[in-house]
Formats: C-alpha cells, structure tokens, sequence
C-alpha cells in the first residue's frame, strides 16, 4: 500500500456523496436482488435497471473486440461474444463504451464505465485500484521475428543480442522488457508493431498470445518462436472496489459460462483455446503468479521524484534533440522554398507556393504517420531499394521539419520582401550580383525581422515534437504518457504532470529570453536612435 | 569582337555620325541584343558620358522623349527641373538600374541599347559610375566603414584589412574618419550621405550620380555634403548631378540642364540657362526654385 491510496479512495467517497449516491450503497448493501444497480438515479423503484457501461478499446483491438470490417457499425472479437453471453447469463443489457486501453482504469475510477474488459491483465498495482473478476482467460507471451531469422530463438537471444523489440505499452510483455532492460519500442496499436517488423525497423515482437495469433494469420514472413515464453498471465474483468456485488455476480455468470462449456466454444471458434486454459475451471484460487509478467518495477521504485525524475529528463533531451534538429531542417527547406517563391522561374514558384500549401494544410499527425507507415508500404510496393524505413526519431525530424518549412518560408518571403527596394539598388550600383546582394545586404537585414516570428514558430514547434510520441520516439510528453498509465495514482500523476511540465517551460522560456536579447542587441546596435 | 556585315555597315554609319559631333571614335555595337563592347582607338582613356534618343516609358507614359546628352571627363553637369520631369529616371537609365525603350547610352567604352541589360555589361557600366541616392541608402546591418569596404571586399576581390584601409581613406576624405564603427542609425543625415559618398568612391569610379542627394538633409547639413561634391570636381570626378540647389549648380557646375516632361528645354553654361533663360516654362520654374 503506497501514500496515495488512502488519500485518493476518500477523495472518491466524497464525490460520490455529493453525487447524493451514498444512498445506493445502502440499497446495493440490503441484499437485494438486483444489487448491482448502483448507478439507478432513482432509489428504491422497480423500474428495470439501466444497461451496464463495457468499457473496452475497439480501436485496433482485434481479436479482443474490433468493429466489423463489413459492416463498421457492428463489433466482433472473443470478448464481444463473452460479453453477449453474460449479457444472457445476468439478464441485463450491457452497451459497450469506446474508451483507450490505458485510460480504462481511470474511466472505471472516473465512473465513465461500469466495468473495463479488455485484455487487462491481473496485476498487483490494478489491484489496489479495481476490484478483479475470476480470470477468464490465460495468456502467455509469444515471440514473433521475421522467417528465416536464426539468431533470434529466445528472449534470452534477445538479451544477448541488444534485439529491437516491439510489444504494446503498458503490457506485462512491456514491463517484462523493460525488466530484461531491452531496447523496447513501445506502440500504441496492436497492428504497427508487425508492420514494423515486417519492415526491419524491429528484430522481434514480443505479445500475448491473442494478439500474436490473429495479427499474424496473414502475415506470410513472420514466424512465431516456440516455445512460448515461460509463465503465465490471466485477463480479468475489471470493476470498482467498492462494487463488490456486481463482480460477484459477475463472477458467478464466468464460472457457468465455464462449466457450460459456453467459453471454450468461443474460445475454439476464434482459435484461442489450449490447454492453458484448464486452469480458469474451479475450484482453482489463482494465485498471482504471473512469472512472466512480473508486477511493477514502477511499485518497487514507488513512485518518488528519484524514479521518475530521471526518466523525464532524459525524455527531455530527447525533445531537446527534435525540436533543434527538425528546426535545422525546418531553417533550411524554408529559406529555399522562399526564395523559390520570390526570385525562381514561374514553374518553380508554383511548386514552392504548392508546398507551403501542402504542408501548411496537412496535419503534422497524418505526416508523420504517413512517412512512417506510408513510405515504407510505398517502397515494398514498388519495391524500391532506396531505404524509405526511417527510423521513429529521423522520420519525426523530417515531418515536423517539412512541416515547419511552410511557415518558415512564408516568414522568411514576407520579411525579404520587407527589405526596402533601395537596398538592392545601392548594392547593385556598387557592381554586386543578385546573389551576393542576397547573401550580404538582404538576408541579414530579413534576419533581425525572422527572428521573432520563428522563435514563437520555435516554440510552437518544440511543443509539438509531442506528436513524435504517436510513432513510438519516447520524448517528453510520451513520458508522461507512460508514466502516467503504469498504475500511478492520482497524485503522483498530477506531480509527473507538473515536473513534466515545469521542464517544458524550463526549456522554453529561456529561448524566449535569448531571442528577446538578441532583438534587443541588435536594435541597440543598428536601428535605435543614438545608442552607442 | 567579330562584326557581321549588317552591323558592320551600321557600324560605319554611326561611326560617321559620330564624327560630325565628335571627334572620331570606334564602337562595337551588338544588334538586337543590347550588348556592346567598345573599343576606343583613339582618346584612349577618356572617359564620356553620352546618351542619343533616350526614350523611357512606364506603360502609356513617357517619362523620357528622346534625351541626347553628352558629358565630358571631368565635366559637371546639373540636371534641374520640376519633380516627375525624368531626372532620376536619367541617372537610373545611365547605370542601368532602369531598362529604356529606344536610344542609347554610352558610358566611357561600354554601350547600352534599348530592353534588358545583360547582368555582366551591367555591372562593368556600375563601376565606372558610382551612385548616391537621395534616402542615402546605407546598409543598416553594417557599420560605416563596413559600408564602404562591402564593395570593394566583394566586387573588386580586396581582402578584409584592404577593404578596411580603403574605407578608412575615404571616410577621412570625406571627414568622417572618427565615426567608421557607428552604425547608420547613429549618424545624422549629413553624416550618411558622406558614408554613401565614400561607398560609392570605394569603387573607384570614373564618374558619379548623384540623385537629389541633398534633398533629405536639413539646410545646415547640407553645404557639408555639397562641400564633398565641389573637392570631389576638383580632383576630376565626373559628375552629374540632379539637384534642386541652384546655387550649388550656378558655383559648382560647367554646364547646367533643365529637363522637364521627359524633354531637355534648355542646356548650357549655369551663367547662360540660369540667369538668362530662353524659354518662358524654364523662367517660371527658376522664379518657384528661386523664391
């Protein structure tokens, strides 16, 4: 039990209070029949009750739940079917609500859902917060690399080898790595990480079972290591603690779902059944083992400024790096595409004008997801030897770079075109070229002009290296995100929100500061009155 | 330069045109284009300024209707008359800052024809005349003496501590040598006019425009600037000059015209055009000028 819990629970209590719920309690505590109805707005009627809230991620979450292909409104997966026959089993509706994987234990807290069924695995940190269901399945984790890969046998190869591998965060395949202190990448999407593999941008995926099994089927050049990893997690249903009477009543409709042998045939149907799963029939008590799933480095370091600090800062850098590199870019591209704009043959300013367009208009999001899952499609396709597989960091770079070019190069037009017509004609009465002109006079008059707006583009553009986050570059703000999705509490999320925080503006005020002292130097100098 | 035999025989016509007016000289003159390489034979080294049928339009408008000017080496020549009358226009179209639509311009060896000017035949007409406008136009990013040392750095190929020596002579030929390192906006008006003046001598130019550049400076300025102008003739700097200061023409200058609506109406000694003017439209805008 760490500080926060006491702390966090009463505050719930409290709103729950407010919320003029207490009362329900009461209800839910007199043994009634239909106890589980802790959400009905009016005590004590026998008006049917409302449907439950499933809180799971449809959101590339084959085989568990996923929305039909066919027919996009309808969801499909093993976890649709279980909830369809609990819905039988506990004579109620139950409506599935969209909600991210790593926020359902929040959504639960929240009240956003009655219950989150959706993989989660059993581990000790959820279980200070939620309330567990029996198991009703028993996962291992399978290791996939690319066919015809021979070093790569084992995770303990993977060790040895410094592999790269790939796996889902906030998983306990993500903490066993982390664990192993492996390189991981860590993704947000079931689907990405067997692309990626598949592209050679990773050495091995390692995943539950589930996943492995459906994202491979129709993947001809990926093989999936046997044996399995050694160890064994188990998926439960999630709910609230203080619940307690619709879990047990949950518990209940799994075990005759269980005995009927209702669970197997789903299991079979969607090919996930083994011998694993002999496990899940009473009377077992499943203790948590979870061998391979060990629970919570995050716990043993619990959670103090030391354990997490270290990890941000050197996320910071990593920001540090993308903002200044892709700024590089973003420099360079946009001066070029400025003075394509100002001085190049009219085909030429067509296709500068086309670009700042384009990459003005273009989320910085769907870049980045283009050249990072595009591109590589694309060179497979045409099968193009030119290496379009970046890595994360160097694709985030170029996208935000590319990006930042537009606008560079609209501030860079405006400010050169702010150079009065009199400066060319004195240079050019002196015998210097257009270029030389450009290079002495123009540039660094537009320069003193540039700077403000590009420092707030730099600032602007700092921020959103954040985006990098969405294809797998751990900076700053993805962090956080792991962080804060890796069983903290509520505290000690708003703590890391305020350090993560309090580095971005350590980072970004400063800037502003030189830039204004940069401003100041040379008005100072050159275009204030009188100053020596 | 090998002529053709259409040029040459235009070649032999202009030349025998130009003998009436002129003693005899060679020009090598490209067609069509504007490029033309001259090769004086005789007079080797004299340096003239001449214009034939300048015509200057912007769009309808004609700002230039057949100018003919001829200036010697040097020679001062003060251009006066009404504003829009085409003086600046003149100046820009004799370094070829401004394209003209007909004529031509002859700067020392080096001869201009009408439409665009080639960048290289351009340049080569810049340094021979230097020029200094009426906003001063100094760079603001760059000290004084960098001002004057960019040019000759850059154009001429002298290293840095050259550039530097010859912009520290000029500044202090121009009586400025105690404000080299102060920036264009630390000086006065005076001051940076005298800057533009040394800018424009660091070329070493045989001939300088001047447009208007006393306009801009306040009255007790500006005899500093038209003091520099007056040594600058005595050491036989060729100038032409558009001014509206009469009494600087009529002390400074050898020959004085007055230009308006794109026309010269009148040209000649100062004595002659600017005490005894011919025509009624120079009397009316000498009294305006005067009074």
């Amino acid at each position: 039990m760490h500080p926060g819990e006491d702390g966090v629970s009463s505050e719930r209590a409290y709103f729950r209070h407010r919320l003029g719920l207490a009362a329900l309690l009461v209800f839910a505590w007199t043994g009634s029949m239909f106890g589980q109805g802790e959400e009905v707005p009016t005590p004590g009627s026998a008006q049917p009750l409302p449907p439950l809230r499933w809180g799971a991620d449809a959101e590339g979450g084959a085989p568990y739940i996923f929305n039909d292909p066919q027919r996009p409104d309808e969801l499909l997966g093993f976890e649709v079917e279980i909830v369809q026959a609990l819905e039988r089993e506990l004579g109620r509706r139950i409506v599935h609500k969209q909600y991210d994987f790593k926020k359902l234990i929040e959504g639960l807290e929240r009240g956003d859902i009655d219950f989150a069924m959706n993989g989660l695995e059993i581990t000790s940190d959820r279980q200070k917060r939620v309330r567990f269901s029996r198991p009703y399945y028993v996962f291992k984790l399978q290791l996939v690399v690319r066919e015809g890969e021979g070093e790569i046998g084992s995770l303990g190869a993977c060790v040895k080898r410094r592999a790269r591998v790939g796996t889902l965060e906030n998983t306990a395949a993500s903490r066993l790595l982390e664990r192993l202190g492996l390189p991981t990448y860590l993704y947000d999407s079931q689907v990405t990480p067997f692309e990626d593999l598949a592209v050679n941008r990773l050495d091995a995926v390692l995943l539950d079972v589930p996943i492995v099994l459906y994202h491979t089927r129709d993947k001809p050049g990926l093989k999936l290591v046997e044996p399995l990893v050694s160890g064994r997690g188990y998926y439960a249903i999630a709910f609230r603690k203080e619940d307690e009477e619709l879990a047990r009543q949950f518990d209940a409709a799994l075990e005759r779902l269980l005995l009927s042998g209702e669970l197997r045939r789903i299991y079979e149907k969607w090919g996930l059944w083994n011998v694993s799963q002999e496990e899940l029939y009473p009377p077992n008590q499943f203790g948590l083992e979870l061998s391979a799933a060990p629970s919570q480095p995050q716990e043993l370091r619990g959670w103090s400024f030391a354990s997490y600090f270290p990890l941000l800062a050197r996320a910071a850098w990593v920001t540090v790096e993308l903002t200044v590199l892709s700024m590089a870019v973003a420099v360079l591209v946009g001066l070029v595409v400025a003075v394509c704009r100002l001085y190049a043959p009219y085909p030429v300013q067509l296709l500068a004008l086309a670009y700042v367009e384009f990459f003005r208009g273009v989320p910085v999001l769907l870049l980045l997801y283009f050249l990072y899952f595009g591109l590589p499609a694309i060179g497979q396709v045409v099968q193009w030897e030119v290496p379009l597989r970046w890595s994360p960091f160097v694709t985030a770079v170029i996208g935000l770079g590319l990006n930042y070019a537009a606008y560079e190069a609209e501030i860079y037009r405006a400010a050169i075109m702010a150079i009065p017509r009199h400066q060319w004609e004195a240079a050019a009465s002196l015998g210097l070229t257009p270029t030389q002109t450009f290079r002495y006079v123009i540039l660094p008059q537009a320069v003193r002009i540039i700077l403000p707006p590009s420092t707030t583009d730099f600032v602007a553009l700092f921020k959103d290296t954040s985006l990098a986050g969405t294809i797998t570059v751990v900076e700053l703000s993805k962090q956080y995100q792991i962080l804060s999705t890796s069983g903290a509490d509520y505290r000690a999320l708003v703590e890391i929100g305020v350090v993560t925080a309090l580095l971005y503006l350590l980072m970004a005020v400063p800037l502003g500061y030189i830039s204004r002292r940069l401003e100041e130097c040379w008005h100072g100098g050159q275009l204030g009155e009188g100053r020596h | 330069m090998k002529l053709g035999s259409t040029e040459d025989i235009l070649f032999q016509e202009l030349k025998g045109r130009e003998s009436q007016r002129r003693r005899s000289r060679d020009f090598v003159l490209g067609l069509g284009k504007t490029l033309a390489v001259l090769e004086a034979r005789e007079n080797q080294g004299m340096f003239e300024i001449e214009t034939r049928g300048l015509v200057k339009r912007f769009g309808t408008r004609v700002v230039l209707d057949g100018i003919d000017l001829h200036v010697d080496q040097g020679e001062t020549l003060a251009i006066l008359g009404p504003s829009g009358s085409g003086k600046s226009t003149l100046l820009r179209c004799l370094n070829a800052l401004t394209p003209f639509d007909a004529g031509r311009v002859r700067v020392g060896e080096i001869v201009l024809g009408a439409g665009k000017v080639p960048r290289d035949l351009a340049i080569q007409v810049r340094r021979q005349l230097g020029m200094v406008f009426q906003d001063f136009a100094l760079f603001p990013h760059l000290r004084a003496v960098d001002n004057v040392a960019l040019g000759p750095r850059l154009v001429l190929g002298l290293t840095h501590a050259q550039a530097r020596e010859r912009a520290l002579q000029l500044l202090s030929r121009v009586g400025l040598a105690h404000r080299a390192d102060a920036f264009p906006s630390q000086l006065s008006g005076g001051e940076k006019q005298r800057v533009a003046i040394a800018r424009a001598l660091a070329m070493e130019p045989k001939g300088l425009l001047c447009d208007e550049i006393t306009s801009a400076l306040d009255p007790e300025l500006k005899w500093e600037v038209l003091e520099v102008l007056a040594d600058l003739k005595r050491e036989g700097l060729t100038l032409i000059v558009v001014t509206h200061e009469v009494g600087f023409a009529r002390r400074v200058a050898d020959r004085v015209c007055i230009l308006t609506e794109g026309r010269i109406l009148e040209h000649g000694p100062p004595a002659e055009v600017l005490e005894h003017p011919k025509t009624l439209r120079v009397q009316q805008f000498l009294a305006r000028v005067l009074s």
